[in-house]
């Protein structure tokens, strides 16, 4: 099963090394992981997004909690959460199916962003399910390039008592 | 007041109360060294730097303060790494200061540059590279208190040479801040109630004892424990020293050349008390046959080792002499001998570990035993790896904690020897013998330099087979004798090796000359004493669990 961390380190050199390296040295499989820093510059937060059983996941969050710049680890699959994608697909677009292309890109919320002669590219956020929804709504018109990025995750509310 | 990088690293060294360091010079690391000249630390230098590390790892294990040790760059910083790998896997802790190009010279692919903090980063509890001389005395502070905490480990501290020659005002950190890092002070009561409850329910019992209650100054409270309850102990090669071999509770090793009792013991317990120990494949076996009957406790200072191979009934997280002081409040004593013990003690007379005595080839067992008679069991034994380490693990009878140091988790061949030096710097007055194998003493022979400068009146006893014999044993077992490329005949006069370096050599060829040679090395005082124990060749580790088998299943012995 696909669990979502949302890791809290310390904003060094080489922490996304330590991460990514102790997920591929034991040997667990990282489906995304996207970095960024927080709302203060000292801390990066990183979604990681990992598929394993619950001994896999308990095994990453104590391996993750052993690195001196990880500070907070929270499993938040099951938390009700705003979960993100962005996606920039470059799409094969002659005058003639422009309109349509236009029509899939309203539908879906995105937006065109750049014009070509013979193509667009449209930027697409949303959860998991959407961006799949809008890739494949575009792929008949040939995709020629896409760049999706992880998933990032934030819990809704908030947690403070009283 | 203002000091240079080199300056600082010196002072922190001092604060932090280095009286030894191990190491070897060299052009990025030249400014340290101009310092340490003049500064009251004492320098042992070593003849290669997996030398350097093995030593301080040494020393580190015997007296149980950290060992330190310091490379040039390049290839001085990656001869280590098969020490720190060493240290890592064992919990040692060790401070590894690495020489580093200077900072403008930083990926560039300079002269001696190598990114050693990319290439420890699997091997290290931590690291850093340090690119401001300003934050030079925080990173040594945090060093040390990441290193010598929680479960210990090597930590790296790579220094530019720069780094080493500008200035800043020297502070010493009182305290280290790390939010990510933090060392368990209480232990959940809770689950150290339920572990009692468990054990005085317990029919059968077992504990098994691992490296951590060396670490953790436990192994009284593990005595009381055993006694209390009458719980037969069994411990692993790291384990080992941690509860008297003699002791009528004891089972010795367990695992792959473990005792047969303590195999059948843990195979058959009810309740598997597992202290500071963390389940590794050479002890486990085939895992879905290990202990399977039996309510298994887990203690241990990391929570990761907790479930990791095994998973526990009743886990426990925290420092090992802390929960069983704990523990040991919440029982009582057991009234006399448990139909348990007895059986114990009909297993230990029907299975004793045991080989034939031959009249014309040395056994190396014998020999094993014959260095615990001279030394009356209280030696500190380092190991070299392969049969010769489990020779002396089944046959030395340890006495006290901190006495075996040996490669458990990484199996160095080449880690005795320099370890030894560095037990014998920490405790000068200790008798310290390398068990060793030929191919293993060949690996850092170099180091009879260090020994013979430094008058370290250390005994390497060499099981000389000429084979690479744990090698040779599996190709016996598993590869149908077809021994490819572990005949290692080719090799030194080991007497003569001794003698160019100014050291001692002996030999024994016969059994009648195996105790004569070591009173002889008993007697030397001033310098390292090589002994060439020429042994029967062929003789094998036994009993042994074949890998991947169960622990019930074992061959030979």
């Amino acid at each position: 099963m696909k669990h979502t961390l949302a890791v809290l380190v310390h904003n060094h050199p080489g922490v996304l090394t330590r991460v990514a390296g102790l997920f591929s040295r034991r040997g667990y499989n990282i489906e995304s992981l996207t970095v960024g820093v927080t709302e203060n510059p000292e801390f990066s937060r990183m979604t990681i997004v990992v598929d394993g059983d619950d001994q896999v996941i308990e095994q990453v969050t104590k391996q993750l909690n052993k690195l001196i710049d990880v500070i907070k680890i929270s499993d938040i699959t099951n938390e009700e959460a705003v979960e993100r994608e962005l996606i920039l697909v470059k799409v094969r677009a002659n005058p003639e199916v422009r309109g349509e292309i236009m029509q899939i890109v309203e539908i879906f919320r995105a937006r065109i962003v750049d014009i070509g002669r013979r193509s667009l590219i449209i930027e697409a956020t949303g959860d998991e399910n959407k961006i799949k929804a809008i890739e494949s709504s575009l792929r008949p018109f040939g995709i020629m390039e896409l760049v999706r990025t992880g998933k990032i995750a934030m819990v809704r509310g908030t947690k403070d008592k009283g | 007041m203002k000091m240079t990088g080199a300056q600082i690293l010196i002072e922190c060294l001092k604060r932090e109360g280095v009286e030894v360091i191990f190491g070897y010079p060299g052009g990025a690391v030249l400014t340290i060294y101009d310092e340490l000249y003049r500064a009251d630390i004492k320098h042992v230098l070593t003849r290669h730097e997996q030398g350097a590390a093995h030593a301080a790892d040494g020393y580190a294990r015997v007296t149980g303060r950290p060992g330190v040790c310091i490379t040039t760059s390049g290839p001085g910083a990656t001869n280590a790494v098969t020490g720190i790998a060493t240290a890592y896997m064992d919990s040692v802790p060790l401070i590894v200061i690495t020489g580093q190009v200077a900072v403008g010279f930083l990926g560039r692919d300079s002269f001696q540059e190598a990114d050693i903090t990319g290439i420890t980063l699997p091997i290290t509890k931590h690291n850093y590279l340090v690119k401001r001389v300003e934050d030079l005395s925080r990173v040594v502070k945090e060093a040390f208190y990441i290193a010598t905490t929680g479960r210990p480990g090597p930590v790296v501290i790579d220094l530019p040479k720069d780094v080493t020659n500008q200035e800043c005002e020297f502070n010493y950190p009182e305290t280290v801040n790390l939010r990510g890092y933090r060392v368990l002070k209480s232990v959940n009561a809770l689950q150290v109630t339920q572990a009692a409850r468990a054990i005085m329910a317990a029919e059968r019992p077992v504990i098994y004892a691992g490296g951590g209650v060396v670490i953790s100054g436990a192994h009284q409270e593990l005595w009381e424990l055993a006694e209390r309850r009458q719980i037969p102990v069994t411990t692993t090669l790291m384990g080992l020293g941690a509860f008297p071999t003699a002791h009528p509770l004891s089972l010795g090793m367990l695992g792959m050349h473990g005792t047969r009792y303590a195999n059948y013991a843990v195979s058959d317990c009810d309740c598997l008390i597992a202290i500071g120990a963390r389940f590794d494949d050479r002890v486990t076996g085939r895992i879905e046959d290990f202990a399977p009957k039996a309510q298994v406790i887990h203690i241990d200072v990391d929570p990761a080792e907790i479930g990791k191979n095994v998973s526990a009934h009743i886990p426990i997280v925290g420092d090992v002499k802390q929960v069983l002081t704990e523990l040991l409040r919440r029982l009582d004593t057991c009234a006399g001998e448990t139909p348990w013990v007895r059986q114990i003690k009909e297993w230990k007379e029907t299975y004793p570990l045991t080989y034939e005595r031959s009249g014309e080839l040395i056994k190396p067992q014998y020999v094993v035993e014959q260095i615990c008679e001279v030394t009356n069991g209280e030696a500190i034994i380092t190991t070299e790896v392969g049969q010769n380490q489990m020779w002396a693990a089944q046959y030395y009878k340890f006495k006290q904690p901190r006495t075996m140091v040996t490669s458990g988790g990484l199996g160095t061949m080449g880690f005795g020897f320099p370890a030894a030096i560095g037990a014998q710097i920490g405790c000068p007055e200790a008798v310290v013998f390398d068990i060793a194998g030929d191919g293993s003493f060949q690996m850092n022979s170099q180091e009879l330099a260090t020994a013979v400068e430094y008058k370290l009146p250390v005994k390497v006893a060499i099981l000389n087979n000429q084979y690479l014999g744990m090698v040779r044993q599996w190709q016996e077992f598993f590869y149908g004798g077809r021994y490819s490329y572990s005949d290692i005949s080719c090799a030194p006069d080991f007497v003569k090796l001794a003698e160019a370096y100014g050291a001692v050599g002996l030999r024994a060829t016969r059994p009648d000359e195996v105790r004569p040679v070591l009173e002889q090395a008993m007697a030397v005082k001033d310098r390292p004493v090589i002994i060439d124990f020429v042994v029967d060749r062929t003789e094998n580790v036994c009993p042994m669990v074949p890998p991947g088998g169960s622990l019930t299943n074992m061959m030979g012995g």
